[in-house]
Order: structure tokens, then sequence, then C-alpha cells
């Protein structure tokens, strides 16, 4: 398996010049779009709004582009899905460990966020930042799993997701404070799988601390999108072959 | 008739396969979620392509067996059932051994990575460990003839020889207990090409256990001990290979 990470890390590297940068740029540019919108224009009722977006934003990203890939997790290596027996299910824990790459590799980029608004680096992260970490991937690993299962059977499930995801950001409490939400509609945030990791990460990043009630949705989050991906995967892997 | 799985390597019990001819999938999700009914009462009677049908037999160990058949006679589906790639819709499959599939060259190598990474790669998915693979580099780069330079190159550089080359190179190093080969001899030059059947003898004079699908009806009499003959998904013919080929040719020629 870690010649399969090196080899798809490896690849995303390959013909670039910036390497690294490129997993930094791409969601910097994105905050700086928001902040734009949110902070600018639509002068939202937030302190150190920047940060606050980062926060968010980041961990989302890993989300996203786990999910979006998701789809060519598995067709990108058709070659091998037809030509070697193994198991495929690897194939999108390397796309989704390859993301989180990338995502670990931005946290630096928080920290720097964190010290220029005076926040101080917390002890308690050497803990806090793994537990969410392992619960991201969870949701993550099962979701990609869905998706990628799925879009052997329905390609245009592809195209679908990237609306999907549009949609997801704005109604998980990303860019906006979870309690702007309308009180009679709060109970909408439980339904996100992602609303308690975000909630988490920025709990953690920000004040070192972590409410057992959002770790707790996300780990039956993570546990619920593990069991559904896995589910559908064990039905239908005995079928890849012949659809990639 | 079955025997015991020490002297077996491959067998095959009342196998059939069958492939949808792939409407479905291809319809894609507005036509399906518009049209739900229509669409799941239509996939029932989609019309499906019997690539095998009731296939039985059995290959022994250290046996070096030839399938040969017209094109679309279901060879390449048996190797890749053999290969556990497909699975089987009625029947059983079983193998005894570590498998070393070549069902298409060059197969499962990245355009992107260099032939030296490409090496490491399949090795480790055909089962060796990091180590392993190390160990037989020099070995797989030699057989290939690959320069030095070439093998630290993107393989999307290389020819399709030399891809075959390297392909065949990695799938007969990883030291296999049953090799599968899919037509492979058609590529690669005449000097690689005797390299190649070399080896094969000598994976047989130790034991292996051979497969391969080939049109090269000569080969397959000199070299093979065993042929079955495929027509339509249907095993026709088994036995010494020069009767098999004998009945091949003579139900072509008659078509």
């Amino acid at each position: 398996m870690l010649v399969l990470l090196a080899k798809e890390l490896r690849i995303r590297y390959k013909s670039t010049a910036l390497g690294y940068a490129w997993s930094v740029a791409y969601p910097l540019a994105l905050a700086l779009v928001f902040y734009f919108v949110f902070k600018v224009v639509a002068r939202i009722q937030v302190e150190n709004y920047a940060l606050f977006v980062v926060m968010g934003l980041f961990p989302w990203q890993w989300f996203q582009n786990s999910i979006v890939g998701a789809s060519g997790f598995l067709l990108g290596n058709a070659q091998l899905i037809k030509k070697v027996r193994f198991e495929r299910s690897l194939l999108v824990l390397v796309g989704v460990l390859n993301d989180l790459v990338h995502f670990l590799a931005s946290l630096p980029v928080i920290a720097l966020f964190l010290l220029a608004s005076g926040s101080p680096l917390r002890a308690a992260w050497l803990w806090q930042v793994p537990l969410l970490v392992l619960l991201q991937l969870g949701v993550t690993f099962g979701f990609a799993l869905l998706v990628a299962t799925a879009n052997l059977f329905l390609r245009d499930l592809e195209r679908l997701i990237g609306i999907a995801t549009l949609l997801w950001l704005y109604l998980t409490p990303v860019l906006y404070p979870w309690d702007m939400v309308p009180e009679r509609l709060r109970w909408t945030l439980w339904l996100n799988p992602l609303n308690p990791l975000i909630q988490s990460w920025r709990g953690a990043l920000a004040d070192g601390h972590l409410d057992p009630a959002l770790v707790a949705g996300a780990a039956a989050w993570a546990v619920a999108a593990l069991l559904a991906g896995r589910l559908l995967y064990t039905r239908l892997e005995r079928r890849f072959a012949e659809l990639v | 008739m079955p025997s015991s799985s020490e002297s077996c390597a491959i067998r095959f019990d009342g196998v059939g396969k069958t492939y949808r001819a792939g409407r479905a999938t291809a319809l894609g999700l507005k036509h399906m979620l518009l049209r739900l009914p229509e669409v799941a009462r239509e996939a029932r009677r989609e019309p499906v392509v019997q690539a095998l049908r009731d296939v039985s037999f059995e290959i022994r160990r250290g046996e070096w067996t030839a399938i040969i058949g017209p094109n679309g006679s279901g060879k390449s589906t048996s190797l890749a059932l053999m290969a556990g790639v497909l699975s089987p819709n009625s029947g059983a499959v079983s193998t005894y051994g570590r498998i070393s599939p070549l069902l298409e060259l060059g197969a499962g190598f990245h355009p992107e990575l260099t032939g030296a990474e490409n090496i490491e790669l399949n090795g480790v998915l055909l089962g060796l460990c990091r180590h392993e693979v190390r160990a037989r580099f020099g070995a797989i780069v030699e057989f290939s003839g690959l320069e030095p330079a070439m093998i630290e190159r993107p393989v999307r550089t290389y020819s399709s020889g030399m891809v075959a080359r390297l392909g065949f190179a990695v799938a007969v190093n990883v030291e296999p207990e049953i090799l599968l080969v899919d037509e492979v001899l058609a590529v690669g030059d005449e000097p690689f090409q005797r390299r190649c059947l070399e080896r094969m003898r000598s994976f047989h004079a130790s034991g292996v256990t051979i497969v391969v699908v080939s049109h090269t009806l000569g080969l397959v009499e000199a070299l093979c001990d065993r042929a079955l003959l495929l027509d339509q998904g249907q095993l026709t013919a088994d036995g010494r290979p020069a009767a098999v080929v004998e009945t091949y040719r003579a139900r072509m020629a008659a078509r």
C-alpha cells in the first residue's frame, strides 16, 4: 500500500514545478475569495474571519477533494484492476490518504494564521489533531468508497458529485458559524456528516477544546459511512473488472 | 474426477460467464431516473453475451496448456477467471499456487512513472514484498533487455515492444507457480521472443504450471503438453496439441 501511495504522490507532483505549493495555494486562494465575498462585501459578523474560514475550509477541502476524486480512484486504475487480483478498496484508501497528505501539508498554514492573530500553538493538538484526522478519514473513506463504487455503474455520478459537494459546502457551517443558522433549522446540522467534524476542527484549533457531543457525532457518522461504503463495495466488487 | 489439490493447479467446474451487453450502464442517470420502471424491465431482458458456458476441466500441476480457438470464443475470459480478476456467474474456479498473470501486455504500468517505479509497483501487486522486488530488480532489468538509462525514464516514452518486454520480465521474475500468458509472443523482436520461450521452457522444466492463449498454432504444437479448444464459449476439444490443432484447423476451414 505504501508503494501505491508513493506512486500517487509522485504522479501528482511529477510534472509540476511548484509541487508542494499547489496543495496550499488552492485552498488559500479559495479562502481569499470567500473572505472577499463574506467579510468585505457581505460584512459577516465574525471576528477574525480569515482565520475562521481557513480553519473550516482546509479540512473541508480534504473531504471534497477525495469525494470528487473518488470517481477516478478506480477508473484511473482500470489497467491494474483488469490485470491483477488484489484488494481494490486499497485504491480508494490510497486516493483518500493522498488527499490527507495534502491536508497535513496545509496545517502549518493554519498555524501561521493562528500565530498571526495571537493564538498560541497547543500541546493538546498532539492528540486532538490525530483524533480528528482519524474520524475524518473514516467519514471520507466511507463516502469515497460509496462514490467510487457507484460511479462504475452510473458514470454520470461523477458530474452529480461536483454539484452536490458545492451545495454541501454551503449547507455546512464552513463559511459561517453554526449559530447563525436559524434556530428552527438547526436540527438539520445533525444530519450533516461534516458538521460535527468542521466544528470540532475549529474548536480544537482555536481553543484547544473538543466538545464530546460533536466528537461522538463525528464518530457515529464515520462508522455509518464506513459501513455503507463497505456494504456497497463488497456487493459489487466481483464485477469491477467488467466495468472499469 | 476431482483429484487432490496436490496435483491440481487449476480447476474449472461447470463454469459459465455472461457479460451484460452494457446498455444499462451506458444510459446515464437522467434516463434511469426518468424511466425507472422501463429501465428495470429492460435490464432483466437485456441482451447478455454468453462468454463461457458450462466449461469444466482440470489442469494439473506442471502442465503446459494452450487455449486455442477463434476470436470471441472465451479464451481471454478463461484466463481472467483463472487470474481471479473476473468471477464466474455459475460454477466454480479454483486455483492452487501463486499466479503471475500476463493478461494484457504492459497493462498495469503507469505511463507517468519510470520503468523502475513500475517494476516495484507491479512486483508488489503480484504479491512480493518490497525487499523481494529489490532483490530481483537486476534480474528483471536484465531480462527485459532495456538500457539502464531507459529504466529511469517514464514508461510513456517507451515503444510498445519495450513495454511488452518489461511486462514479461516482471511477470516471469516473481517466481510464479502458475503463469498465465495471453498472446505475448506476438510482440517483441525475435531475440526477445526466443528469450521468452527459453524462460517458459525452463519454467516448465522446473514444474511451473503454464497456461497460454495463442494463435500461433505451430508453437502450441511444438511446446505444449495439452491444448484446449474453445468455440463459442464451450470446450469442444481437449487433448494432445497436435490432435486438437488439427480439429481446430478442420473446423475453421469448414466455415
